[in-house]
């Protein structure tokens, strides 16, 4: 994968960074599969946008296509990142929302139907406050309701990014596939910067940025199933690969006493150098008179 | 920011389980107390302020990774008891998140060791024990802020909340928002005035239809015997409610409020329904 830069592949390839959410989503599916709900014809469109002076969009830049892959069905639901950074308002979330829930009605009802969602966001979109932090606490529970009866596939290829709200929506998914172009974390650079000042983290400094949030960060530490390049055709293979495997016997974010014993073991007396952190597990910022629980965190979750 | 954070938590969590001593290995930032309300014996979670924490911006009642792990891990404590009882006794404990919590920790030692996926566990331990039949209450008697309140307690079935100009729940604190939005300070109060998802007002969040009810509490910081059984009263009355109803959150967009506020909820969830199976 590191060679890829130099390669006639490289060349050959088709970036899936560069299409566009509607584009994203068709390319996972099987030909001529992919069927619009909901979509820009159907006008539904914030109400909360145009009384702030911001123009509304007619998909409120949420696109949800339900087609099949390997010939399974799946709904996929995109986000726009040049919308509002993709911000989650009340229509987009609740079409995230309902989409997944008619996929766990259709599971319980005996036709597995398995979700991958594109996220490019920022979290809440701010003009609709209250509204969508409702909205990703629903996001969130039907994630969980969904993943019992199929897997739910978060990609995260940038270039926005998925951070705020949405950062735990990833959490809770069953896979996480990023490319090195896709960054994940609860707070961005900004707000961290904006909150606890320059010396927590100068929101300037890309290479800070990219060695916490990265997606060849998250991969190395576990944090992400899938490394993948920017490659439609590579992307749409990870996913129907997933698909194929199901449910993962234990998610992620059911792991809370690795994660938990990890996180004791951490040294936090001073500032961490994001250089250390290549693997958290094996990383000097474990302490060193750390026995407790230490066991645990030299395990590894797969 | 609130003069009470990270106060009334904890006055609230003494108040309704008599105790206010933090579980063997846990961190000082996190209360967990088994207690008797109405006829169940539930479990109290509540976060508050630790001046000492070793993770330096998760001291002043911020949701931290210590604090998101710990809140996990007695929920999963609960429902795998629950769930070894005989089915006879399969009657699930109440879970109840107090909630004063000014935000998440915004830091860089949070963010490389993934607090998301900390908040993320959080959350999926309250659905999931939601999910299995557990009644989760959520009483927001402070600050309930952006992704602190994703982590600890917006996944409820019942959210109660004071009604007082201490409680603030929101995606964000009116300064950044209004410097992220453009906006002046001033601007977006005036805005919040009509657009009522932006305000800050409790009284107006109550409009969204998100609240099983409103309490109104005269001093939130000492409250009196008086006060303290009408709050009991309506945590053991959301409870029964919760067992009664449906264990996902669709009280929150199917409520009478709702049917206002959030209309344009309401109809891309039937737009979508009816296009499904086309």
């Amino acid at each position: 994968m590191s060679n890829l830069a130099f390669s006639r592949e490289y060349l050959d390839r088709r970036s899936f960074i560069e299409l566009d959410a509607r584009q994203r989503a068709k390319s996972l599916l099987d030909a001529g599969t992919g069927r619009e709900l909901a979509g820009p014809f159907d006008r539904i469109e914030s109400p909360w946008l145009a009384i702030q002076g911001v123009t509304p969009q007619a998909d409120d830049g949420c696109i949800v296509i339900r087609g099949t892959i390997d010939s399974r069905q799946t709904v996929v639901i995109a986000f726009n990142g040049a919308f509002q950074g993709g911000g989650i308002g009340e229509v987009s979330g609740a079409k995230l929302t309902a989409a997944l829930d008619l996929a766990c009605r259709d599971n319980e009802n005996g036709k597995p139907t398995s979700a991958v969602l594109l996220l490019e966001t920022g979290g809440v979109r701010l003009q609709e406050a209250n509204l969508g932090l409702a909205a990703v606490s629903e996001i969130i529970s039907s994630i969980i309701a969904l993943r019992r009866y199929a897997p739910v596939i978060s990609v995260i290829a940038g270039p926005v990014g998925c951070f705020g709200g949405m950062s735990l929506a990833a959490g809770v998914s069953s896979y996480i596939v990023m490319t090195p172009e896709g960054r994940l974390g609860l707070n961005g650079p900004e707000v961290i910067e904006e909150e606890s000042g320059v010396e927590e983290f100068d929101a300037s400094d890309r290479s800070l940025i990219w060695s916490i949030f990265g997606g060849q960060q998250r991969h190395d530490q576990g944090l992400a199933d899938v490394l993948v390049d920017d490659d439609a055709d590579q992307i749409a293979t990870t996913i129907r690969d997933l698909i194929v495997k199901g449910v993962p016997a234990i998610h992620r974010s059911e792991q809370v006493d690795l994660y938990r014993s990890r996180i004791a073991a951490l040294d936090t007396s001073t500032q961490w150098d994001p250089s250390l952190v290549h693997s958290l597990a094996s990383s000097h910022l474990v302490r060193h008179n750390f026995s407790e629980g230490g066991g645990a965190a030299e395990a590894d979750d797969k | 920011m609130s003069k009470f954070t990270g106060i009334r938590g904890r006055v609230w969590f003494k108040a309704l389980t008599r105790q206010e001593t933090p579980m063997p290995g846990d961190p000082p930032s996190v209360l967990v107390a088994d207690a008797l309300i109405g006829d169940d014996n539930a479990r109290f979670l509540c976060v508050v302020p630790d001046p000492d924490s070793r993770f330096p911006c998760a001291r002043h009642g911020e949701v931290g990774l210590e604090q998101a792990y710990t809140l996990a891990a007695r929920i999963r404590e609960v429902m795998k008891a629950d769930n070894e009882k005989p089915a006879e006794k399969s009657k699930k404990r109440p879970i109840i998140a107090i909630v004063d919590v000014k935000s998440q920790a915004y830091g860089r030692r949070e963010e490389i060791a993934g607090i998301h996926l900390a908040a993320a566990a959080a959350a999926d331990a309250y659905a999931t024990a939601r999910f299995a039949g557990h009644p989760v209450i959520t009483l927001i008697v402070g600050q309930a802020i952006s992704g602190g309140f994703l982590t600890h307690g917006y996944q409820a079935n019942r959210l109660l909340a004071f009604s007082d100009s201490g409680v603030l729940i929101h995606a964000m604190h009116k300064e950044p928002a209004a410097r992220i939005t453009r906006r002046t300070v001033a601007q977006l109060e005036s805005l919040a005035k009509t657009v009522t998802p932006l305000s800050y007002d409790v009284r107006d969040y109550a409009k969204l239809g998100l609240l099983y009810k409103l309490l109104h509490v005269s001093n939130p910081e000492a409250p009196s015997t008086e006060e303290i059984s009408l709050v009991r009263n309506a945590v053991i009355e959301a409870i029964a409610d919760a067992r009664k109803g449906p264990t996902d959150l669709r009280g929150r967009y199917e409520s009478e409020d709702a049917q206002t506020a959030r209309k344009a909820s309401r109809l891309i969830r039937a737009r979508l329904e009816e296009q499904w199976n086309q």
